[in-house]
């Protein structure tokens, strides 16, 4: 990986400014959860906040934000970053849409699903539709929804036993 | 007949077997530790003595029976504590095949660049890869590839060698404390780097180089240079600080490659800082080779015995009259002649105190209350106007270690520094107010403790409140069972440091905590020792420069940065008749007053022995070759003092010279300076340190430690406020004075009412001194 070089640009951010009220207190209700000296255990849920404020991606700003306003060094909070596939680092459409491949959902017709919303919006797994409101997350392990399958998450919120109807109706409903 | 021995094992202790071997080791303690001790080795990658254990190279797993039961699946010896009668396969066949299908993965993505790789040689893959490697590769697939990040001019990357053994984030996390490294990216992708895009800015960075098993992290400015094989190790001392620390000079052919730590545990342990490892190249760069002496203005190079002559025939005409100033890292030896010298010559001025401004209380450097080893062990410190990171390095990271376990330090000074960890209390005041600060604390301490301030304090006391910062900086102290007053160089280099001296050390004495003066110089204490300090009417370093002397010798004095009020010292210097300089570099200041130049050999190229901050005389053999013809100073001054016929020159070697030497402990003396009002109006009073990277003439010369982001470079730095009022803004220019011009930097760390203004660099030379008041206007 590349070094982003943004060091001089994040190095003397202000979280106050940088972070809305509403992440901050997301954190907050956060940090509080773990003793006060183990405030990195709550750096997964403050970088989700900041990535939701961001409507969907986090940029470097935000994550060096994320860690001032922990008191942690923000080489913590890049590693929690670029670890879970759940953060995003790129721009990306506003609406996560992650369609499950693992083996349950692939045996009963992800793939057909997939296929499906590659064609409907013209883009490839991984990439975001052109108007910017739909993302197509590359999803790297089971969702735990088998029971459910075909399943997808779709801003959060699992969708289970697909059809192409359903997914149609589903996207189509988001703005 | 029973083969058991009587059970005599101490109950913190347990009886284990490694290979066959029987032995008892402390409990908790791992396998690993356990097979060092005993002298088995087990290959290893990320397992560190100094570094919390990772397990995560797993090249260190081995075979492990307990009570009776072989445990089924392979152990690593770094992570498995030992317990009653385990016993441990470290080479059984299941523990040899573990061994090798580890490094069979190791090897997965490491390039075979070893031809190209400048940790050939000296790589513990390398040597790993030998002993348990396959000679034939079974794979064929892609092997990754890594993008390198530059990591500043001191450490080389090609992470693409690297083996994810984060040794390097830990320890930069651990024992730097700047965190400055991570693992990003997961599985396959995991990768070592900053992420943001960075230089290693920590003072101790280097270090990384030599934790790192692979070539992934190198020393950039030994970066193909030599193979380990061609190089000597010799033995030496650091010299750029008072800590002393062990480290090998590797040579080839008398010239100094690189230098890297040699272990001991109670002054630098295993480490280095990046001051004593890459100053070495500042020992090339414009060194002065030739004897020169000045005739009508000009400089000629002439041989040893025309200079010497000149010398000797300068000395002598000049008689009592002569200043002597000897740098403070001067080795104990040469500080001994140049004491003959001028008592030879009658003269009694001579000092090597040459950054002090206060001589009001007489201050010589002394050995520290609370030794070097015992340092990580406090439970609370006070430190008084000190940047301990920047001065003493690594003493900076053994008060972190007690402060990670557990001890509050506060500080007192007239900068906000960042030491690391998070302070337990912090006052920032400028320094006009510093001495009311500490003895605020004093007064803290006399009303909490029995010992009794002397009058002269007492009076002082009288007329100060302890506020809440102090009451907590002294009960944090006193409370501790083992705690330290740290006394930096900006409390000793403070124009009124007797006032802030006399109050600390009441401070530690009330509290029964150690009294820790930084010496300002790396054998400030064994050139105390020696004596090398004005004689009976003698003037010390600052009163022989306000009142000229007809001449003067330099000893390894760079001018004019070595010299605390400069623009005073210079202008004696320029007024003298005679100037005799003993030195390693000619620069342009040093030409302008000298008349001559006796090239001297660095501390490296010389025997020598330095005393350190617990007051530990070491010695160093020469282990370079000295330039051209630039000679050891002591065999210098044998004969300048030989020729002059001065008692005490007679000896023949080195040892004849040691066995002469002078010592005794300078007495130690009350005095105060008068208490200057503070200053008023639009003035700010001159905050002057020594930047880290420019405290001697070695390392103003040490390219890559200039280029390095601590090596700031000429700025005024002040508060906002004072910005605001002064029409000032950061990244603006100012007038300092009438003439000097510099850049604006608007600094958190600076209070209002203070100017920061780092010395020692070509635009900062020849200002009003350390505590001077300032105007600064809009250029």
């Amino acid at each position: 990986m590349r070094a982003t070089g943004n060091f001089d640009k994040v190095r003397d951010v202000d979280p106050q400014a940088v972070l809305s009220e509403d992440t901050r207190k997301h954190i907050d209700h956060w940090a509080a959860k773990f003793p006060a000296d183990r405030k990195r255990s709550a750096l997964i849920q403050s970088l989700f906040a900041a990535q939701v404020q961001n409507g969907g991606y986090l940029t470097d700003e935000l994550i060096a934000a994320v860690a001032k306003y922990l008191d942690l060094p923000p080489v913590w909070a890049y590693e929690v970053a670029t670890f879970y596939s759940m953060f995003e680092l790129e721009p990306v459409g506003r609406h996560n849409v992650a369609i499950c491949t693992n083996i349950s959902c692939w045996l009963n017709g992800a793939e057909d699903i997939v296929r499906h919303c590659e064609n409907k919006y013209g883009v490839k797994l991984g990439e975001s539709s052109a108007d910017g409101r739909i993302y197509l997350k590359r999803e790297e392990e089971c969702l735990a929804a088998c029971a459910g399958a075909p399943m997808m998450v779709v801003d959060g919120h699992y969708h289970e036993k697909l059809t192409l109807a359903k997914v149609d109706e589903i996207l189509d409903k988001l703005d | 007949m029973s083969a058991q021995p009587a059970n005599n094992t101490p109950p913190d202790m347990v009886n284990i077997e490694i290979d066959g071997k029987a032995m008892q080791v402390p409990k908790g303690s791992m396998i690993i530790q356990a097979a060092d001790k005993a002298g088995i080795t087990i290959p290893r990658f990320c397992y560190h003595p100094k570094l919390a254990i990772a397990a995560n190279c797993r090249q260190c797993l081995v075979e492990v029976e307990m009570g009776g039961r072989p445990i089924p699946k392979p152990q690593p010896a770094c992570a498995t504590p030992v317990g009653e009668g385990m016993k441990v396969s470290t080479r059984s066949d299941k523990a040899l095949h573990w061994q090798r299908d580890v490094m069979e993965f190791l090897l997965i993505n490491h390039p075979l660049d070893c031809p190209i790789c400048d940790q050939g040689g000296e790589c513990e893959l390398q040597d790993v890869a030998l002993g348990y490697g396959r000679s034939v590769s079974r794979y064929t697939e892609r092997k990754r590839t890594v993008a390198d990040e530059n990591l500043g001019p001191l450490v080389a990357t090609e992470m693409t060698r690297c083996i994810q053994c984060t040794r390097c984030v830990r320890f930069m996390g651990e024992i730097a404390g700047t965190y400055e490294l991570g693992g990003m990216n997961r599985g396959e992708g995991l990768e070592i780097g900053t992420y943001i895009g960075k230089s290693i800015d920590s003072e101790l960075g280097g270090n990384i180089i030599d934790v790192c098993p692979v070539g992934a992290l190198t020393n950039k400015p030994f970066q193909f240079q030599a193979r380990a094989w061609e190089l000597i190790a010799r033995p030496s001392i650091g010299y750029h600080d008072a800590l002393g620390s062990n480290l090998w000079l590797h040579t080839r052919r008398g010239e100094v490659l690189r230098t890297v730590p040699r272990d001991n545990e109670s002054i630098n342990e295993c480490w280095l800082s990046d001051r004593d490892r890459y100053s070495h190249q500042g020992m090339y760069t414009e060194r002065l080779h030739v004897p020169m002496v000045k005739r009508d203005g000009t400089w000629h190079e002439v041989q040893w015995d025309v200079a010497l002559k000149a010398a000797v025939d300068a000395l002598r005409e000049a008689g009592k009259d002569i200043g002597f100033l000897v740098h403070p890292s001067t080795s104990n030896e040469e500080g001994d002649l140049l004491r003959r010298l001028a008592k030879g010559l009658g003269s009694a001025h001579i000092d090597h105190r040459l950054r002090t401004l206060d001589f009001a209380d007489a201050p010589v450097a002394r050995a520290f209350g609370t030794p070097v080893a015992e340092m990580d062990k406090v439970g609370a410190a006070l430190l008084v106007g000190s940047n301990l990171r920047h001065e003493l390095p690594l003493l900076g990271h053994r008060l972190r270690q007690a402060v990670r376990h557990g001890a509050a330090v506060h500080a007192v000074g007239s900068l906000k520094i960042d030491q690391g960890y998070a302070l337990a209390g912090e006052t920032t005041v400028a320094p006009q107010h510093l001495p009311s600060a500490v003895l605020a604390i004093a007064k803290a301490a006399s009303a909490k403790s029995e010992l009794t301030p002397s009058s002269a304090l007492a009076e002082a006391l009288s007329g100060v409140e302890a506020d809440a910062a102090a009451e907590a900086a002294f009960d944090a102290l006193s409370k501790a069972s083992q705690a330290v007053v740290v006394f930096g160089e900006m409390a000793a280099t403070h124009p009124q440091a007797s006032w802030l001296r006399a109050a600390a050390r009441y401070v530690a004495e009330a509290a029964q905590a150690g009294f820790n003066e930084l010496p300002l110089g790396a054998n400030a204490i064994g050139l105390a020792r020696g004596g090398v300090l004005p004689g009976e009417g003698g003037l010390d370093a600052r009163a022989m420069l306000a009142q000229p002397r007809d001449a003067y010798v330099l000893y390894g004095v760079d001018l004019p940065y070595d010299l605390a009020d400069d623009a005073t010292a210079m202008q004696a210097l320029l007024g003298a008749n005679t100037v005799v300089a003993f030195s390693a570099y000619a620069g342009r200041s040093l030409r302008d007053v000298a008349d001559v130049i006796l090239p001297l050999a660095l501390l490296p190229e010389t025997d020598a022995t330095l005393t350190n901050v617990d007051g530990v005389e070491q010695s160093l053999a020469a282990g370079a070759t000295a330039p051209g013809q630039a000679r050891a100073g002591w065999k210098v001054l044998r004969a300048v003092g030989g020729e002059l016929g001065i008692d005490g020159f007679a000896f023949d070697d080195f040892a004849g010279l040691r066995a002469d030497l002078h010592e005794a402990e300078a007495p130690q003396r009350e005095g105060l300076c008068p208490r200057e009002a503070a200053v008023g109006g639009n003035a700010l009073t001159r905050v002057a340190t020594m930047p880290i990277y420019r405290s001697d003439a070695v390392l103003r010369r040490a390219k890559a430690l200039n280029d390095h982001p601590l090596t700031r470079g000429a700025a005024v730095r002040l508060h906002a406020d004072d910005a605001a009022r002064l029409g000032l803004s950061d990244g603006g220019r100012a007038r300092v004075g009438d003439t000097r011009v510099l850049p604006v930097v608007v600094d958190t760390a600076v209070p209002v009412g203070a100017v920061w203004i780092e010395s020692a660099y070509a635009d900062t030379a020849s200002l009003p001194p350390y505590g001077a008041a300032l105007t600064l206007s809009k250029a």
